[in-house]
């Protein structure tokens, strides 16, 4: 099966711009899956957030699918446009990464 | 540029650096800096951990009693006075959890035990089957943050170098991911507490930051590592279907629980045709004897349809799978897993590493101001590790190494710190590379000849192909300094380290000629008297030695 990501790009203070990634996926892979791959395949610089490896541990990849907040390890990816975005309330680092350690963790 | 002075810097926020912290100000340290990779108390093995914590805490139990069971497991190579430390300081630590309120299961007024493989009796303590670790690190956390001011928490910090002044470590050079500026910290105790290397494999069972980076660390700074050629695989990572939102070695505390049945691809029990026992519905085949069957019955041909072993539960009635898996059950049902119909594939994961940073007792390395702490530390589990240990190793060693390093605190602030070259690495600029292949292409070098079965043709292949992806990482990282959180530069950075880790590896499979526990030579099946040795590794050079197991 196939998906397309529509991954927004760009740190704090650029003006965000959507890019367009295709991969193939097998029934079942979450979203996590598909973006780790798409560092090893197509960008190694598109930034997300996650320490565990898909066993919703770490709870650090957290982001929008269209529109509603996700962890990225548990959405499964799906043949058809998803559009992935970082989380609004938070302040942007790069792409999908957004500051989420709590504040007397931060430097 | 950020500079930071502490009496004791923690490298690594697992199990054993948390329990370094709350033990280093218990002993009079006044400024202690707990940094992580990722956040912390959320990345490393500890959080992943979902089995059980061995510890002589149950009646008519003795720690000497868990001793004689982890020198057994260790297939004669273990170093006896840390596999003691780890046996009598755990069980304290297992104790002092409890009036942390970390809620250990009960059964009356004593603490469950269930038996594991290779312990003579009940002596493995948990929290709930899938929620030990989580537990663990949520209370050391919680105590973390109890114990106030004096530790200072920093997640988001990859330390890249130690400083080394006049043959003293006094301190470390990091990036500070979130924003990839550049960080020095000045400290005359630091400790590493990095845990292992289970990334260097493309499947493996902890987090995605444990990169063997405390082992580089270690060798860049003149210190000793030991007993590096051997990786623990965990015979029944989850293979297929494709499992997520779960850790992959989730079935193993069901399968002990409940007996679930190891088969081949034929549906046939197996594990007593290559030394297992038949087990007959209990669980009594140690780590090592299991991934070597399963990995000869796939040479056999004998394998599941990806490679692994069929793991069955559907002997076992529904309303005991119910009562046994819990909510886990619907976690199970969505990923299309139903236990009453459905068998699952395993193969053997990357899970742990005996090996590591060679330290005393009392958890110091051969350089001064530098001292280790967990997993990251070798000598204590020799060639295979004793289920339930792992846990116990990074309560036992933190605390340990959290008083040593507050005893050298006290002595004084360091002398002198110059963070030259490594600081220099931050702040260099190389050509673009795609770091994230290059990290791909290293774990299946890794997996493919490198795993618990090894060949003198294929550690050689290995090793070139590890050369090779050294010459092409070049000397400094791509892109431009200063780039929040970067994964592309970051990658490069943990590559460096990676590859001299993975170096280390073969280095010391290759010259180990001989089959030992987690060391498994298709050349030289035998093991041998003569190589009931350890090997220790100095250097960038990676100059090998041997010695004697310490008595």
């Amino acid at each position: 099966m196939r998906a397309a990501l529509l991954i927004q790009r760009g740190g704090a203070g650029e003006a965000p711009r959507e890019e367009r990634f295709e991969l193939d996926f097998e029934p079942g892979e979450s979203v996590l899956d598909g973006l780790r791959r798409l560092r090893v395949s197509a960008d190694a610089t598109l930034a997300f957030r996650y320490a565990c490896l898909n066993a919703n541990a770490c709870k650090e990849c957290m982001m929008l699918l269209d529109g509603r907040v996700i962890y990225a390890c548990t959405a499964r990816l799906e043949p058809r446009e998803m559009r992935l975005a970082p989380l609004p309330n938070k302040v942007l680092l790069r792409d999908l990464a957004t500051v989420i350690a709590p504040p007397d963790e931060r430097l | 540029m950020t500079h930071l002075e502490a009496d004791v810097l923690i490298i690594g926020a697992g199990g054993a650096g948390m329990y370094a912290a709350i033990e280093a100000v218990r002993r009079g340290a006044e400024r202690v800096l707990l940094l992580d990779r990722s956040l912390i108390g959320r990345g490393g093995a500890t959080v992943m951990a979902q089995m059980t914590v061995a510890a002589a805490v149950g009646a008519g139990d003795h720690w000497e009693h868990h001793l004689a069971d982890t020198l057994t497991a260790a297939r004669g190579l273990a170093d006896p006075a840390l596999a003691a430390l780890l046996c009598e300081a755990g069980a304290a630590c297992i104790l002092e959890m409890d009036e942390w309120r970390v809620g250990w299961a009960r059964s009356g007024d004593a603490l469950a035990a269930v038996q594991a493989p290779g312990h003579d009796r009940a002596r493995c303590v948990y929290v709930d089957f899938l929620n030990t670790g989580p537990a663990v690190s949520r209370t050391l956390r919680a105590q973390v943050q109890r114990v106030g001011p004096a530790i200072r928490r920093l997640g988001e910090v990859a330390v890249t170098d130690l400083v080394v002044q006049d043959g003293a470590v006094t301190g470390a050079v990091a990036l500070h991911v979130a924003s990839g500026e550049a960080l020095t910290i000045a400290a005359p105790a630091t400790i590493i507490a990095t845990g292992g290397l289970t990334r260097l494999y493309a499947r493996n069972s902890a987090s995605a930051n444990m990169s063997g980076d405390g082992y580089a660390l270690a060798l860049r700074a003149g210190a000793t590592l030991v007993d590096m050629e051997f990786v623990q695989f965990f015979p029944f990572g989850h293979l297929a279907p494709r499992l997520i939102g779960m850790d992959p070695i989730m079935w193993d505390p069901f399968r002990y629980k409940l007996g679930g049945r190891l088969l081949n691809g034929a549906m046939e029990d197996f594990l007593d045709r290559w030394g297992g026992d038949a087990e007959q519905g209990r669980y009594s085949t140690t780590r090592d004897l299991a991934t070597y069957a399963i990995t000869k019955e796939n040479e056999a041909g004998r394998g599941s349809p990806h490679g692994g072993a069929w793991l069955s539960f559907t002997h076992i009635p529904e309303a005991e799978l119910r009562a046994a898996f819990g909510p886990v059950v619907d976690k199970l049902a969505a990923n299309g897993i139903d236990l009453t119909r459905d068998c699952i594939e395993v193969s053997p994961i990357a899970h742990y590493h005996m090996g590591g940073v060679r330290v005393d007792p009392r958890m110091r390395t051969d350089v001064p101001g530098l001292l280790a702490a967990g997993e990251a530390v070798g000598g204590a589990n020799g060639a295979n590790r004793l289920s339930g240990n792992a846990i116990t190793e990074a309560l036992a060693y933190g605390r340990t190494a959290g008083r040593e390093a507050a005893l050298l605190a006290a002595k004084g602030p360091v002398r002198g710190f110059a963070a030259g070259l490594a600081l220099e690495l931050l702040r260099a600029s190389g050509p673009a590379v795609n770091t994230a292949a290059m990290v791909a292409r290293l774990q299946r070098v890794m997996s493919e000849d490198v795993g618990p079965f090894r060949t003198a043709a294929g550690l050689d292949r290995a090793a070139a192909a590890v050369a090779e992806l050294q010459a092409e990482l070049g000397l400094a990282p791509p892109g431009v300094p200063g780039q929040p959180h970067d994964l592309a530069r970051l990658d490069w950075l943990d590559l460096r380290q990676m590859l001299l880790v993975a170096a280390a590896v073969i280095r010391a499979a290759r010259a180990r000629e001989e089959s030992r526990g987690a060391h498994q030579r298709e050349d030289f099946p035998e093991m041998r008297e003569e190589w009931r040795v350890n090997q220790l590794l100095r250097g960038e050079g990676l100059a090998l030695s041997r010695q004697a197991v310490p008595a």
